[in-house]
């Protein structure tokens, strides 16, 4: 598999709190790599890191985390641009108080560049790859607020997919959702894994074995375990993984 | 048994109270109107006075309230939300920015007749203004600015933090997010603000007491630079200078019944604008 992300020794703390300990990982195209973990162990502040959202919270962070051949923490990077790069979903549903369209063409728009009907192109292009068109093509102009929980967070996928970025980081996508939707999202991840690369984070151990081809388990900021998903599942080489995967503590 | 007679005591102690706050409301519109109704008439609306302000209209009144309270808020508007946006988003060191806000807000609790005294010393004397529309609507502005800045803090600090990181996620810099998000999110708020203080612009006597307001006035305004008749101010000077009460008292109490009326249509506007905002993004 090809390598998109090489994380290199990444520490993260807030004031003297050490969060995330000495991550060394690679993170494969066209995959899905799941992160899991307890509660408070530091996932999503890792999954932060990828699109710099760490910047607003006072965290120090050090080591490298290359992405194209460039370290995106480098003084140089230009967030605006590596967030067009790295796309990313949250774990509430969370789309503007703005129209279905004017929510999915937002990323195009801010960048400029783009003809409306080029917009257009890309707002439908993302919609159908979420399989939201069909539901939502006749009220484009209404507002995202109207739809169901399950179509705001396949929305919101499609917002982040609109800019075409290499990975999409999604952050516990459907800790907020019903069972059905919660379905829906994980059979739009193996769906998409052929277009983007897919880094999710999970509170939901079953939900890691379903959908990624990677897992890796974190534990008290450190990286226990990372190795291809059915390998982790079946022969974990330690022995907290073992015992956070078969549900003794977490 | 004692549980249920607390909850009907205080059930019944609330009605009580809001009863209380309607008979007030009700009594004073009602000595409001029957005082003043006899004079409302389409000649009290669109004539000048006559006859020793005993006769005639309040139009020049009426006017000048309304380019005042213009003045103010096409002065007070930008300066209060940028000033707003720039305390919650960009201001810096923190405690600096507190020291700030708690001054606006002490600013907002004085006396509006010190701020009278403050127009007439810095606009009509210092900057050699005059008693004018401008004056009056410069200390006006300085009246209700802390209101709107206020507000538009408030408004700001409101909007979901979810609303700017999705935003943040799609590559937005920081004016983008302000603009996009943040802003559309928070108008209603700081429209909110805005209206009262445009009632209270309409409604002060104080500060336009020597910054704008003249007892008679032959002719309308002309210029920015002229003095004007305004309805507060024409309320007091009747009650206060009029040499034939009988007649003056009602038109007064006409001229009251005018200004909560256009009081009362500055606020339904408004709500209405921030009805109609509300609704489009459903």
């Amino acid at each position: 598999m090809e390598e998109l992300i090489k994380v290199k020794n990444l520490n993260l703390f807030f004031g003297s709190k050490h969060i995330l300990k000495s991550i060394n990982m690679s993170i494969y195209k066209k995959s899905v790599t799941a992160v899991i973990g307890p509660s408070g162990c530091g996932k999503s502040t890792y999954l932060r890191c990828f699109n710099r959202m760490n910047d607003y919270n006072g965290a120090k962070i050090d080591g490298e985390i290359m992405l194209d051949g460039e370290d995106i923490n480098s003084k140089n990077t230009d967030v605006t641009k590596l967030r067009m790069k790295v796309g990313m979903v949250f774990q509430k549903p969370n789309p503007f108080a703005k129209s279905i369209f004017e929510n999915v063409a937002f990323g195009l728009k801010i960048h400029g560049k783009l003809k409306t009907y080029e917009i257009e192109n890309r707002v439908e292009e993302s919609l159908k790859s979420v399989w939201l068109w069909d539901e939502v093509k006749d009220r484009l102009k209404e507002s995202a607020l109207l739809l169901s929980g399950g179509q705001q967070q396949r929305l919101c996928m499609a917002r982040a997919l609109a800019t075409n970025p290499e990975i999409v980081l999604l952050d516990e996508p459907t800790s907020a959702l019903d069972p059905n939707s919660t379905r829906k999202i994980e059979d739009l991840c193996l769906e998409l894994k052929g277009k983007v690369t897919i880094l999710i984070v999970t509170h939901n151990i079953a939900q890691a074995a379903r959908i990624s081809d990677y897992t890796a388990f974190l534990y008290l900021g450190e990286l226990i375990e990372y190795n291809e998903t059915k390998l982790i599942f079946t022969v974990p080489k330690d022995k907290k993984t073992e015992e956070y995967i078969s549900g003794k503590f977490g | 048994m004692k549980r249920k007679f607390i909850e009907i005591l205080g059930e019944t102690f609330l009605r009580l109270s809001i009863i209380i706050s309607l008979i007030f409301l009700f009594l004073f519109l009602f000595m409001i109107f029957s005082k003043g109704i006899k004079v409302i008439s389409w000649e009290f609306l669109t004539r000048m006075p006559r006859s020793g302000m005993t006769k005639g209209g309040i139009y020049p009144a009426i006017l000048g309230t309304f380019w005042i309270t213009i003045v103010s808020i096409f002065i007070a508007f930008p300066i209060g939300i940028f000033s707003g946006i720039f305390l919650s988003e960009y201001g810096k060191p923190k405690w600096l920015v507190d020291i700030i806000k708690t001054s606006i807000n002490t600013l907002s609790g004085t006396p509006s007749i010190v701020f009278g005294l403050f127009g007439l010393s810095v606009f009509v004397i210092g900057l050699n203004l005059k008693v004018s529309i401008l004056s009056g609507g410069l200390t006006l502005a300085i009246l209700i600015l802390p209101t709107i800045i206020n507000s538009t803090v408030e408004a700001i600090n409101s909007v979901p933090f979810d609303f700017r990181e999705a935003a943040l996620s799609l590559g937005a810099t920081k004016s983008q997010v302000i603009r996009n998000v943040v802003l559309p999110y928070a108008m209603p708020g700081i429209l909110t603000g805005t209206i009262i203080s445009v009632g209270r612009a309409a409604g002060e006597t104080a500060p336009i007491l020597f910054t704008a307001a003249t007892f008679y006035s032959r002719r309308l305004p002309k210029s920015l630079m002229d003095e004007v008749m305004a309805m507060p101010y024409h309320i007091y000077a009747l009650m206060t200078e009029g040499t034939s009460p009988q007649y003056q008292i009602p038109i007064a109490y006409g001229t009251a019944i005018v200004l909560l009326i256009l009081i009362l249509f500055i606020n339904g506007s408004a709500i209405f604008l921030r009805y109609r905002i509300r609704k489009r993004r459903g």
